[in-house]
């Protein structure tokens, strides 16, 4: 067992009560809680060094900026970029994607082009691309999922041609945990010529990340969902892409210079940070980006396949339980999304919520893949480095429950 | 009983697995359609008023149990009943769910006697983030009464 236990104790919020219980939080795959380190960097921010970033004259504001662009590096460090000017930072995945989407799509495409997406895309990753689609005629085309849960990449070569400009993907669902087919998804998108998009929401805080290897031309993630403060996110792209997307925002900041009629833009990645940035939000994604290499991608990684796979194990065991995702926890995330008999996930989210556990219910965001397993809501666990093995013994124990409070024998 | 108990109580479960009035009228004189965005809750009701009486009703959806029942519940109220009784109710069952301002009708010596099995509902009190899931019916209801000015 990776035994990552001892840090347990640098997130103060794990030692809450909720109703009375020591508070089991299992729904990482939604936010993170936050280790002291990001706290206390985002407070010695605020306390020590905020100003404005790259615009003072003074010493306090070129500290900020260090501090601000620091962040930036490491982040870049963190995926393997090829130079801090790689990283453009945003609101968080969804404001990434936007950019893409109207920065580099609006600009681009063109009525009949086509986008090719998976069924499994956050809302984050779809409606950018169906607000595209109405300015501009394109096309969205969608692989689904076989009966093991996988991406079902068997019809993509008959789908491709050159009217593909963009195959745009997720990393790892945030419903099945399933794990977005990257080599022959960039593989297909290279034989065409087309742009590669990668969500990676699900895939940066959960697994080492190499850009290099990845070779996508777009990489988006949240700070929120890798131990950072809400309102962070990241846009990591290639230089030539970057160059060659226009801004999606514009405003101060972003600028080289500004007439009564047109502009020019400052260069990359600063054309795409229109206004004051969050900057005690990017310092405390910096540390953020510091604990998780101190700990190491890798034992992130493998906890979570043991706690995965133990809690696949313990599920099979609640009778009535589907689990919706792949069996094997080597070959997916640790977001597992589940019915039990006749009980709405609400419901189940309530019940276990009483024994203290902080589960997900709903769509999660992701209305077409629900509609595409014809499941109206599930309930989801999701895990993270500060989970543990006893944690899933709870969930049992308050699924459990749940059948005996709806008259089922347990 | 626990709260939780409190909260699934066996009229509630009973509703959620076997809900009254299910399913849609032919003709209705109003149709209305609810939706909770946040949770995905769907209901939706048809209604045929005769003689100023609200003579048929049904309704489909899905959602959580609480949803479910209290659409059921609230069929089984409101049938035989003029728009305005329907609407008099209504405020009553959002006065004793604490979500309109008012006193609470309810007679704690005599439970069941003011809004029958709709009392059973009172234990989604103690779970703030479901009060919402019991409003949804209320909520179309409201709307399609209002629609048809009946």
């Amino acid at each position: 067992m990776t035994d990552l236990r001892h840090l347990r104790s640098d997130f103060p919020i794990l030692g809450r009560e909720m109703n009375g219980r020591p508070l089991a939080y299992l729904d990482s795959a939604a936010t993170t809680q936050k280790p002291i380190q990001v706290l206390d960097a985002v407070d010695d921010f605020y306390r020590t060094k905020n100003a404005n970033v790259h615009r003072g004259a003074y010493a306090l504001s070129s500290e900020a900026t260090d501090a601000f662009e620091g962040a930036r590096a490491k982040v870049a460090s963190f995926i393997n970029a090829g130079g801090p000017n790689e990283i453009v930072f945003s609101r968080g995945a969804t404001t990434s994607l936007n950019h893409i989407a109207y920065g580099w799509g609006l600009n681009r495409l063109s009525e009949g082009d086509r986008v090719v997406l998976t069924i499994m895309e956050h809302h984050a990753n779809v409606v950018p691309w169906q607000l595209v689609a109405r300015h501009t005629g394109i096309e969205l085309v969608y692989l689904t999922l076989d009966d093991h849960y996988e991406v079902d990449i068997s019809g993509l070569s008959d789908l491709l041609d050159e009217r593909v400009k963009v195959v745009a993907f997720s990393g790892m669902s945030n419903v099945t945990g399933t794990l977005g087919p990257v080599r022959a998804l960039v593989d297909a998108a290279r034989s065409v010529g087309a742009l590669v998009v990668v969500d990676g929401a699900q895939l940066v805080p959960h697994a080492p990340t190499d850009v290099q290897d990845l070779d996508a031309d777009f990489l988006v993630f949240s700070g929120h969902k890798m131990l950072g403060p809400t309102g962070i996110g990241a846009m990591w792209g290639k230089p030539e892409r970057l160059e060659e997307m226009e801004p999606a925002e514009g405003g101060g900041e972003m600028i080289a210079d500004v007439g009564l009629y047109e502009s020019r833009w400052a260069p990359v990645p600063h054309k795409f940070e229109a206004g004051t940035p969050p900057i005690a939000q990017a310092v405390g994604l910096g540390a953020a980006v510091d604990y998780l290499e101190a700990v190491g991608m890798e034992r992130v990684r493998d906890h979570e396949h043991e706690i995965t796979g133990y809690a696949l194990k313990r599920l099979a065991d609640v009778p009535d339980l589907t689990v919706y995702g792949p069996g094997d926890p080597e070959r997916r995330g640790g977001a597992v999304s589940f019915s039990l008999a006749d009980i709405h996930a609400h419901d189940i989210a309530t019940v276990l919520d009483e024994h203290g556990i902080a589960v997900r219910a709903g769509h999660h965001c992701a209305k077409p893949l629900l509609r595409h397993l014809h499941v109206p809501a599930t309930a989801r666990a999701s895990f993270y480095l500060y989970n543990t093995l006893d944690e899933v013994d709870r969930l049992v124990d308050g699924l459990l429950d749940a059948r005996r409070v709806f008259g089922l024998n347990a | 009983m626990s709260a939780l108990d409190e909260l699934y109580r066996q009229v509630i479960l009973d509703h959620y697995r076997s809900p009254r009035h299910r399913g849609s009228l032919k003709g209705p004189h109003i149709h209305a359609e609810g939706l909770n965005p946040s949770c995905g809750d769907e209901f939706s009701i048809d209604l045929i008023i005769n003689d100023g009486v609200i003579a048929d009703v049904a309704t489909q959806g899905q959602g959580c149990s609480i949803s479910q029942a209290s659409g059921s519940m609230m069929t089984e109220a409101i049938i035989g009943h003029t728009p305005d009784e329907a609407r008099a109710l209504t405020d009553t069952f959002k006065r004793m769910m604490g979500i309109e301002e008012g006193e609470s009708p309810l007679d704690p010596e005599k439970p069941g006697s003011v809004l029958g099995d709709l009392e059973a509902l009172q234990g989604v009190k103690k779970f703030p983030v479901r009060i919402k899931c019991a409003d949804l019916p209320w909520t179309t209801l409201a709307d399609a009464l209002d629609r048809s000015d009946a």
